[in-house]
């Protein structure tokens, strides 16, 4: 279904048919047509649905069609009218090719790049901590932000950074607003690394927490990448899909031996751990993962992990379609208005916050400038690569939406909510989640637990157990059932195995941006291969994430709950950031009468951003206000009301929540710095002041004929 | 049928860099052997170690 309407769409086909293809004009007319009527459709089968349970494939056609109208007519008319695309100008990587890091290459494989290096596990994890409202909400927002948001935003930052020789959003905000925007787009990147390292640290070790089968096989990754990467280096220099598919069958055989050291009693002792002593291995291992050369960990980790997000995206696709499994969560819970377990906070502004990446991501716009346009040999390929790039992006999201609906509710809510919300006792959680109106029972949860192979599934919180649950229940009925257990830690070491390379690339990115900021104190220390350097820059960012990771697990509620609010929160951030330059640099080109389509999503992220934050500051709510949360522990344990093992950690958690506070108020002061002063830079190139001169590369014709062979 | 697999597996070994060092003779055959003193080509392994080291500077991955 949806290759073929990707092939219908005709990616990179001339937009414009002569006349005297009257006939096929009018054809694809009706296709489209159709198409709207289809989407429509769907959108109000969805929206209508009331009571009884809707097919996933309603949500599945939804997208598809409303990705197809949006690329064809939304992003085609930003890229010719808005943006005015030129195909005969050169583009920075054939005008500065260089055999390294500046090369021209076909658009389907920047497109591969470009979308390896956007879609990580947020697309699949916030969707499924969102699904606590509902199917609805959250899928709307994944649509609409989208292709309203997230893809424009890719698409023109790609665009921008293209016309500037492939410069980083930070040097581009500098360059256009001015040293304070690109300052602060350099420290809200910083930030927002180690939030999510933080948080999908916790969400691995959430997934190994007592399972040893989950740990060994998690653990095992960690060798088995060694050996491709000595393999690759080495033993058959360059043989990258050789070596990768040795890993990969590796990756397979290691989800079956741990199978076998689950159900061996000595082996499984070894791999069987509380939440803590896993933390502090994640910690250790980043560290080394950083120092240690990319080669050895890091590279061959990430094709393991490229291979196994693309494998298992697309099985996924093709079980749903298969299986057209039915949807059982409701389209919208009570818990819109903020009593949810998973997360506290009302339906607006948290389930924008929630699910960013699949919406909108502001790390996009990391990969959309600085990295992609080095590679595009041709402008009219950006409307492929950076709208289409993330509307793939956003299906990912949907079908992460899909895994995490398909199970009844009262399974979802025993897997997800914290001990801290629903209680430590099996009987207690049961109860409570009874009682909101969601069936489920202890048996019931115990043989789902030894279907998959685990002690228990109860409080997994983090959202990478549930989604393995639902997909192991997906993949268990398209491809064989009694393979379940298999399925479910299939699925769990292909979470863990590309949140540890995003891990890993991301402490070893921090890494370099720190070392930079030093170097402008030390000379020294802002060498890259300095080892003194290396070790101290890396020490210093694992220590930042390390200790939200450690905050994470000693808190009773789970810690993804703050966690990952904090990052959505400066992931929404950074993406104003990007839409504040692309808006600026609009205007200073003169085209204030088109700045709405990057205006208008900014505008509505400012508002999102802004007041998740305030709630998330002030708020009387002890669920969502860090201070509230603060002094209501702090009243606790003045009054002794607390059991000694939580009277220990209190302090920790108490410092925490004031940090916490004060990280996300400085994120919402970063955030409107840069809009007042991309504001004030549009007030004076409106009333005719100086401003700084666009920073754009002056036309050059390229010369890679249109018949050029792009192999 | 044919055609269209290998078109698939050439897209694949160029989008892995299992291709890279072919690409490169290429290019240094093209752009670097007009004169005579020109150096010669990197052996595979040097190459894939400057490939491979070069890969990962900036932002490769994120969420």
């Amino acid at each position: 279904m949806l290759l073929k309407t990707f092939a219908h769409i005709g990616f990179g086909r001339p937009l414009i048919l002569g006349s005297k293809f009257f006939m096929f004009k009018n054809l694809k007319l009706v296709s489209w047509i159709f198409m709207a009527l289809l989407g429509a459709f769907a959108v109000a089968g969805i929206a209508l649905n009331r009571g009884e349970s809707i097919n996933a494939l309603w949500l599945i056609t939804a997208a598809v069609c409303i990705y197809a109208i949006s690329y064809r007519f939304y992003a085609a008319w930003i890229a010719t009218k808005v943006l005015m695309v030129d195909e005969t100008r050169a583009t920075p990587a054939e005008r500065l090719d260089n055999g390294r890091d500046f090369i021209p290459t076909n658009k389907w494989i920047v497109f591969g790049h470009h979308f390896a290096a956007i879609a990580g596990p947020g697309p699949l994890i916030g969707p499924t901590l969102a699904a606590q409202f509902g199917y609805l909400p959250g899928t709307l927002w994944i649509l609409i932000g989208a292709v309203l948001g997230g893809a424009v935003q890719d698409m023109v930052t790609l665009f921008f950074s293209t016309r500037r020789n492939g410069r980083s959003l930070g040097q581009m905000a500098r360059d256009e607003i001015g040293v304070i925007g690109g300052t602060a787009a350099l420290i809200g990147t910083f930030l927002i690394m180690i939030i999510l390292i933080a948080v999908l640290g916790l969400v691995v070790v959430n997934a190994m927490k007592h399972s040893p089968w989950a740990t060994s096989t998690v653990a095992a990754t960690i060798p088995i990448a060694m050996i491709v990467g000595i393999y690759m280096r080495n033993i058959r220099p360059g043989r990258v899909l050789e070596a990768s598919l040795i890993g990969v069958v590796l990756l397979l055989l290691s989800v079956f031996a741990g199978g076998w050291i689950d159900h061996n009693e000595n082996l499984r002792t070894y791999f069987d751990h509380d939440g803590l002593p896993l933390a502090y291995a994640i910690i250790v291992y980043g560290f080394a993962a950083a120092v240690l050369p990319v080669w050895l960990l890091l590279a061959p980790r990430d094709y393991l992990s490229t291979f196994m997000k693309l494998g298992t995206i697309l099985l996924l696709a093709i079980a749903i379609v298969i299986l057209r499994p039915d949807i059982h969560m409701p389209a919208v819970t009570q818990f819109i208005d903020g009593t949810g377990p998973i997360f506290g906070g009302k339906l607006f502004p948290f389930v924008f916050i929630t699910i960013a990446c699949g919406a909108i991501s502001g790390f996009h716009a990391l990969i959309s400038s600085g990295t992609t346009p080095k590679l595009l040999s041709n402008e009219r390929d950006i409307r492929m690569i950076g709208y289409g790039g993330m509307l793939l992006e956003s299906f990912v999201a949907i079908m992460a939406m899909i895994a995490a609906t398909v199970l009844e509710p009262g399974i979802f809510f025993a897997i997800n909510s914290p001990a801290g919300v629903v209680g430590k006792d099996a009987i207690d959680a049961v109860a409570k989640i009874n009682s909101w109106g969601f069936a489920v029972t202890v048996e019931q949860m115990q043989q789902l637990a030894s279907d998959m192979g685990e002690s228990t599934l109860f409080a997994r919180t983090g959202g990478a157990p549930s989604l393995a649950v639902g997909m192991a229940s997906i993949f268990g009925s398209a491809f064989g059932r009694h393979l379940l257990a298999l399925w479910y830690h299939f699925a769990i070491m292909f979470e863990a195995i590309f949140i540890l390379t995003t891990l890993d690339a991301g402490t070893r990115v921090g890494r370099f941006m720190l070392q930079d900021m030093l170097g402008n104190f030390s000379k020294k220390l802002g060498e890259t291969s300095y080892t003194p350097s290396v070790i101290l820059t890396s020490a210093i960012v694992v220590a930042g994430w390390g200790y939200f990771l450690y905050i994470g697990v000693i808190d009773p509620n789970g810690g993804v709950n703050i966690l990952w609010p904090l990052f959505g929160i400066a992931n929404q951030m950074l993406a104003a950031i990007a839409l504040c330059v692309a808006t600026g640099i609009l205007v200073k080109s003169g085209k204030l009468k088109y700045a709405w389509v990057t205006g208008l999503p900014l505008v509505w992220l400012v508002v999102v951003t802004s007041t998740a934050a305030w709630q998330k500051i002030w708020s009387e709510d002890i669920r969502i206000g860090f201070f509230a949360a603060a002094n209501d522990l702090s009243a606790k344990v003045a009054s002794g009301m607390l059991p000694p093992e939580k009277a220990a950690v209190a302090p920790q958690l108490i410092f925490n929540q004031h940090l916490d506070a004060y990280l996300t108020l400085f994120f919402v002061v970063v955030l409107w710095v840069v809009i007042l002063d991309m504001l004030r830079l549009c007030l004076r190139y409106l009333t005719g002041k100086h401003v700084l001169k666009l920073s754009e590369v002056p036309h050059e014709p390229s010369r890679l004929v249109e018949n050029w062979v792009r192999d | 049928m044919f055609k269209k697999l290998r078109h698939l597996w050439h897209i694949l070994r160029r989008l892995s860099g299992d291709d890279a060092y072919e690409q490169y003779l290429k290019h240094h055959a093209q752009f670097h052997q007009a004169t005579i003193d020109a150096p010669p080509p990197l052996s595979r392994k040097d190459f894939f170690k400057l490939w491979q080291d070069n890969q990962w500077r900036g932002v490769k991955r994120c969420c």
